[in-house]
């Protein structure tokens, strides 16, 4: 179990290599320049070849990559061109508002999603079955900035129940003030998990409920509640793997509804590197949430591992 | 047992409906509900704002507050004025015409009459900084030593680049006696007051105290009509009122003057319709009739702004000859144009609105007139009978000053093709277009452009300079149209070295003029700085400026 641990955090070096090596890379076949981002249009071309030599992008690429990574590995990320903030303090801040809105997002849909995926599994063929359906279908086919300005406009706007946009002043607390600022992103988001884990987890009560032992345990005259815990136990591991998947994804793909909420976290982060070309800001995030993905697949497997005796790792 | 609260919501009778089935559960339903709606009414006690401005900027990011703040010119307008003071202000007190230069940390300045590149300012007495040091003579030098002296301990290396534009003019510096400095030109410059009017002046005291520039940022000292209480990047900037302002008119009415970054246009305008900002920049164009009616104050006033064509002027394109391009301009319907975009426009007839006291008086007059340019294009050599017009054009998605691109090129296009002309468009993100600009389009081996579509600032005569002298052409500045008239340039040149202000104006007056006459570019637009405002928001008065005056404002609680 130790060992296959330590082998999958090795596995995890090769890969941030690759995804650092292919981010930096495509940032620099795109066109665009940071330097345009951070002068003035007016600014003539020696200014521009000035900071451009301030900031080492007058070197080579590989030179560039070679220095990037050797800074990072002593946990030194750099400054973003675009506001000269340190890379690593900005991404803790945006990570973590990301890892609020993800979870949350993740939790919502994790519980909806069981939920109906159970019910739909146990009444199969009814019209609870294909209500719960249907809505697994919505949900990951809605596209979630289209369904974040309806609540919008319906929260919002029209009701004024729930603020808009944005975490909320200052820092991050868990008080009222803040949260009401979470509520709309975070059901926005969480509409692809439920569907996707109500499918999931539909599929597999059917498939347990047909299993034998299920026969037996009914014939043994266990009541409902009881077999319903069995039904769980089983359902859990597989349950587990797509919503540990789908925080992954939440991590890094919030991109749309982050924009849509203002919210200040990596996927706002990430956008606005992109437009800006701020490279520290690009590469540092992505490595990151590649990270946090590899990290997150790894937890998935140990978690999973320790529900079910069956998956035993060497 | 009727819950009024219920029963006021219509959600009476829906608790009737229950009736028949359970009474129990009819009871708890009753409890479940009134709990929602409680609840409902928990959420929509927003925290009381007194006296607080909240403005939605187009800002990806909260612009940089150390006093040399970026974002472009919505930098200046909201983490500049506001918080700082330079020697030189803008004056936002004549609403009724554009904006020109007042006293700001200087009550007067005034070129040596030996030595032309000298100008001598005569610093305020009695200002006093945020952390409640008194404004002295040496901490003008401190700060230009800030920008210029790579050699001073404090020398902001990092963010002083990006204001070369506005300090490279400036070639020493020195102070004079305890009131008084002088700053020294390279070349005999009239203009360097307007170019000095974005080198804002910062407490020293709260730099030794704080040490460095990145955490200056977090608690700077200016001598602004705001402080900064609180900065969280990517959120927001929160400013209270400075009671010490020196200028005694424009203490800010306001307590609190809190800034958003939100870049999308829809997420401003549902922060503005739900009460979570007062007030938002750049409204889309397509969202102001229904901000109208909703009883929203939406405010324009024209300023130095110009969407234009870029026309190459070099031998390679057809829009070389003059005649192709008097036909361009007098074959496009601003009006129609100005009714698309929900007047946040007007149509433009040169670089400066005709308002402005150096448009000048030139002979050409850009009104929509399709016959004279066809008559002009067949002059030319186009239309039936002979060639087609052919046009590349490089048009941006987005970007400061660029409005709606894409919807307005789509525009131009349709109008151009009506008069046979073709129009191939290559759309490219804002800064791919500011790196074709810095570049001259007829340098070896560059891809054939004909047009390049932006929409700029002309605040004032340093940046028509920019765009219009012949020396300024790429890599010196942004004439990338390479437009070169002898006339112009010798009348700006002179324009430069005059000091009397009068000639001076005049000088630059026939200077634009000419331009208009020449028609380097297509003049399409004036923006009219369009910005949206809750009902609550009164006293703003909306200056012809890239820059605001918030004192002024008060919002109603």
């Amino acid at each position: 179990m130790l060992l296959y641990t330590l082998r999958r955090i090795l596995y995890a070096v090769p890969i941030a290599l690759a995804v650092s090596l292919v981010c930096f890379m495509l940032v620099h076949i795109a066109p665009g320049d940071p330097i345009d981002a951070i002068l003035p249009p007016d600014a003539s071309a020696e200014t521009v070849a000035l900071v451009r030599k301030d900031y080492g992008l007058d070197k080579p690429l590989p030179v560039q990559f070679g220095l990037w990574l050797a800074h990072v590995v002593q946990g030194d990320f750099g400054r973003s061109i675009a506001n000269r903030r340190l890379v690593a303090d900005e991404l803790v801040s945006a990570a973590s508002k990301t890892f609020i809105l993800a979870t949350t997002a993740a939790s919502l849909g994790f519980v909806i999603g069981c939920i109906l995926g159970g019910l739909a599994g146990a009444f199969r063929g009814t019209l609870i079955d294909r209500a719960a359906v249907s809505f697994a279908v919505g949900g990951v086919s809605v596209p979630h900035y289209w369904l974040g300005m309806v609540l919008v406009i319906i929260f919002s706007v029209t009701l004024g129940w729930l603020p808009s946009m944005s975490a909320g002043p200052g820092d991050w607390a868990w008080d009222w003030l803040h949260i009401r600022h979470l509520i709309l992103p975070a059901i926005t988001l969480s509409v692809i998990p439920a569907g996707l884990v109500t499918r999931t987890v539909r599929g597999v009560v059917v498939e347990i409920l047909s299993q034998d032992f299920m026969t037996t345990l009914r014939g043994k005259g266990l009541r409902r509640l009881m077999l319903t815990v069995h039904v769980m136990k089983n359902a859990a591991p597989t349950a587990l793997a797509v919503m540990g998947l789908q925080l992954g994804y939440l991590m890094g793909g919030s991109i749309l509804v982050e924009t849509v909420f203002a919210w200040p976290g990596t996927g706002m982060m990430l956008n606005q590197a992109i437009f800006q070309r701020d490279i520290p800001v690009l590469q540092g995030t992505t490595l990151v949430l590649a990270m946090i993905f590899v990290a997150l697949n790894l937890l998935v497997d140990l978690i999973q591992t320790a529900l079910d005796p069956r998956m035993r790792r060497t | 047992m009727k819950n009024p609260i219920l029963t006021l919501c219509g959600l009476g009778r829906r608790d009737e409906y229950f009736k028949g089935r359970a009474t129990n559960r009819r009871s708890k339903k009753s409890i479940l509900v009134s709990a929602v709606i409680l609840g409902a009414g928990l959420l929509a006690s927003a925290p009381l704002h007194a006296q607080t401005l909240r403005v939605g900027m187009t800002t990806s990011d909260v612009p940089t507050t150390g006093g040399i703040p970026d974002n472009g010119s919505e930098g200046g307008r909201f983490a500049g004025y506001p918080i700082f003071d330079a020697l030189v202000n803008w004056d936002f007190t004549k609403t009724d015409q554009i904006s020109d230069l007042t006293p700001g940390l200087a009550t007067e300045w005034h070129i040596d009459p030996n030595d032309h590149k000298r100008w001598i300012f005569t610093l305020r007495e009695g200002v006093r900084f945020h952390d409640g040091t008194a404004f002295k003579a040496d901490d003008v030098i401190w700060n230009f030593d800030r920008h210029l002296n790579e050699a001073a301990p404090h020398f902001d290396k990092a963010q002083a680049r990006s204001y070369r534009t506005y300090t490279s003019m400036v070639e020493k510096y020195e102070k004079i006696d305890d009131t008084h400095v002088a700053l020294y030109t390279r070349v005999p410059f009239s203009m360097l007051p307007y170019l000095i009017s974005r080198v804002f002046m910062v407490s020293p005291t709260q730099y030794a105290k704080i040490g460095n520039w990145q955490d200056f940022q977090k608690a700077p000292a200016g001598t602004g009509p705001f402080k900064v209480e609180k900065v969280t990047p990517r959120t927001s900037i929160e400013l209270v009122r400075n009671d010490d302002y020196w200028d005694k008119t424009r203490v800010p009415k306001l307590k609190r003057l809190v800034l958003m970054p939100i870049p999308d246009a829809n997420t401003r305008l549902a922060a503005l319709r739900s009460g979570q900002v007062d007030w938002v920049e750049y409204p889309a164009p397509d969202s102001i009739p229904g901000l109208k009616a909703s009883g929203f104050q939406i405010v324009t006033k024209p300023y130095p702004h110009v969407w234009a064509w870029h026309a190459n002027n070099s031998d390679a394109s057809p829009i070389s000859d003059r005649r192709v391009r008097l036909a361009l301009n007098y074959g496009l319907d601003r009006k129609s144009l100005v009714e698309m975009l929900g007047g946040t426009a007007i149509p433009a007839r040169g670089p400066w609105p005709d308002s402005y006291k150096y448009f000048g008086r030139p002979s050409e007059n850009y009104t929509y007139n399709p016959d004279k340019a066809r008559a002009l294009l067949k002059e030319a050599g186009y239309g039936p009978g002979g060639k087609t017009l052919k046009l590349k054009v490089q048009v941006p998605t987005a970007g400061s000053g660029n409005m709606v691109p894409l919807p307005m090129a789509e525009f131009v296009q349709q109008s151009y093709k009506e008069l046979g002309i073709e129009t191939e468009y290559t759309v490219v993100d804002w800064g791919t277009m500011l790196n074709t600009m810095r570049q001259r389009p007829d340098r070896p081996g560059a891809p054939h452009l004909d047009v390049v579509n932006h929409g700029l600032p002309i605040s004032d005569p340093t940046q028509f300079f920019l765009n219009f002298h012949g020396s300024s052409a790429p890599p010196n500045g942004s004439n990338w149209s390479l437009y070169k008239n002898p006339k112009v340039d010798a009348l700006l040149d002179k324009a430069f070295e005059s000091f009397e202000p009068k000639e001076r104006d005049e000088l630059i007056a026939q200077a634009h003029a000419l331009v208009v006459d020449d028609a380097p570019w297509v003049f399409v637009v004036h923006d009219l700085n369009p910005r949206a405002l809750s009902p609550k928001v009164k006293g703003f008065k909306q200056a012809q400026s890239w820059y605001q005056d918030f004192t002024q404002v008060t919002v109603d609680e």
